[in-house]
């Protein structure tokens, strides 16, 4: 009796804590969920209200297509036509069903129209609505000075294309290439600032988001392979300048050229995905501490809060920096990888000169 | 992990819609701004560089106008000097005109007045002659109106030539 008396309360104890756990403010997991794509985009939630916009979810598996509003899998518990969003794993946060053996596996090909999805078509609205505009105020003010957006936007359009195009690029070619970098500088200068604004339409990680970054960065390098002319291949391939012990019998020099060509685009994603990522986890960490504080007793996380807001503002204002620094970097290296793949060969006319 | 799974409909979708952006923003945004810009930079050097002629024209106008001011002055001077030249020229013909003239004047008067008073003596001399000669006859008619005076004055007459 005494031992069941016992084992009562600590099996209490036991459930109690169990039920803590699970109401546990967890920081990572917040983190982790505000920073990646999501099937739906998640406004606010009102005591037990979910605010969110259901996005349309598209799957093809095992030759059928699958299509609802992400708006089914709460209505059915988490699971509708045996798929469910992982909760842990290399999966977490995508749509997976269960094999035969009971593991968890993606669908063939997940075409889901995504929070990221659906706020990269909302910047690219805003991007063509904002530069057609300023083309437009540039038709009707024609040689006159500029005004408004026009003026505001005018410096950095001049910046990208003086600046970073043709100088990286030279005078000869820059033209070209001009449109692409200042369009992924816009792009990416505004999915920063996007990302920044807390709140629907702002809020979503675009340009922390791997695949964005590597589809901007996969955009540059098939640009640079496509316009590299014949002396590019010939420094990937034989470098001059270089000793030929370096290159025969081992091509070691070679090898490492090649590699480069690889890891200079791959360099590009990682660097703008780790950066705006990592400002967006310090933001949502010192956010966090007001929670994890204010679980431990109300009037520290009040306490906390103040430190907590301070250094949030702190980090928005240099996120908003990152956000220009990043979307210039980003630019310049394409730029300066063109210039590269398109730059001529200077040996015969130095030889001329000396 | 799922940060760094990147998920191939989002991957899609990237693509896809930065495709279009990239197009529709090279069509209808870059191309015009580009242009724009490029026509206003152009049109602005232009003025630069015409208002820079301008300007050479100007002081080239200057420097020719200064170059037309001195060759004005100089020939001002010189046609002043001239002028002052002939002045005294002509001063001086007319000085010594003018005296050559008076002297001529002078020298003709007093021509005249010598030929006047000549002539007036020989009036005179004429005149006084005329009366001595009737004051003669009369004095004569006088004396010679008896015979014995006029025989006498004869014979003192005859006395007196053959005397000489």
């Amino acid at each position: 009796m005494a031992q069941h008396d016992l084992k009562n309360p600590v099996d209490k104890l036991e459930k109690w804590q169990e039920e803590i756990a699970q109401e546990d403010f967890k920081a990572g997991e917040m983190i982790i969920e505000h920073i990646t794509d999501s099937y739906e985009w998640h406004i606010i939630t009102v005591g037990h209200t979910h605010v969110s916009i259901p996005l349309p979810v598209m799957l093809y598996d095992e030759g059928e297509f699958h299509f609802f509003m992400s708006s089914e899998l709460h209505h059915n518990n988490g699971t509708y036509q045996g798929y469910f969003i992982s909760d842990e794993g290399f999966n977490s946060g995508k749509l997976v069903r269960k094999d035969d053996a009971g593991a968890e596996i993606r669908p063939d090909l997940d075409f889901s129209f995504t929070k990221n999805v659906l706020a990269i078509f909302f910047s690219i609205f805003l991007l063509g609505f904002i530069f057609i505009s300023v083309a437009n105020s540039y038709k009707k003010r024609k040689g006159k000075a500029p005004k408004g957006l026009q003026s505001l936007l005018e410096p950095i359009i001049i910046f990208v294309r003086d600046d970073i195009a043709r100088s990286s690029i030279g005078e000869k070619r820059y033209e070209r290439y001009t449109p692409f970098l200042l369009t992924i500088f816009f792009f990416i200068l505004i999915n920063n600032l996007l990302g920044i604004i807390p709140f629907f339409p702002g809020g979503a990680n675009i340009t922390g988001n791997i695949g964005v970054t590597g589809v901007l960065a996969a955009f540059t390098f098939i640009i640079t392979t496509y316009s590299a002319n014949k002396n590019y291949w010939v420094h990937i391939v034989n470098a001059p300048g270089v000793p030929w012990w370096l290159k025969i019998p081992v091509p070691l020099m070679p090898i490492v050229e090649i590699m480069g060509v690889f890891t200079k685009p791959f360099v590009l994603m990682v660097r703008l995905f780790a950066n705006m990522s990592a400002g967006h986890i310090i933001i949502l960490g010192f956010i966090s501490l007001i929670f994890i504080f204010g679980e431990i007793s109300q009037g520290l996380g009040f306490g906390v809060s103040i430190v907590s807001v301070g250094f949030s503002i702190f980090m928005d204002v240099l996120e908003i920096l990152v956000a220009f620094i990043q979307a210039y970097v980003f630019t310049l290296l394409s730029a300066l990888y063109f210039g590269m793949a398109t730059e001529e060969a200077h040996h015969s006319s130095e030889t001329i000169n000396h | 992990m799922s940060l760094i799974n990147p998920g191939f409909g989002l991957i899609i979708w990237m693509t896809l819609a930065f495709g279009i952006l990239l197009f529709v923003l090279a069509k209808f945004a870059w191309k015009p701004i580009m242009a724009a810009l490029k026509e206003r930079e152009d049109s602005i050097e232009n003025a630069l560089l015409a208002a820079e002629k301008a300007q050479q024209a100007m002081e080239e106008l200057k420097l020719g106008n200064e170059k037309l001011i001195q060759e004005a002055q100089i020939e001002r001077d010189t046609i002043l000097k001239e002028a002052r030249k002939l002045k005294d020229v002509i001063l001086n013909e007319a000085r010594e005109k003018s005296i050559m003239e008076t002297k001529n004047m002078i020298q003709s008067a007093r021509e005249q007045i010598t030929t006047d008073k000549n002539a007036a003596l020989a009036e005179i001399k004429n005149t006084i002659a005329s009366y001595s000669i009737s004051i003669a006859e009369k004095i004569l008619r006088e004396e010679l109106k008896d015979k014995s005076r006029q025989m006498a004055y004869a014979e003192k007459l005859l006395k007196e030539t053959s005397l000489n």
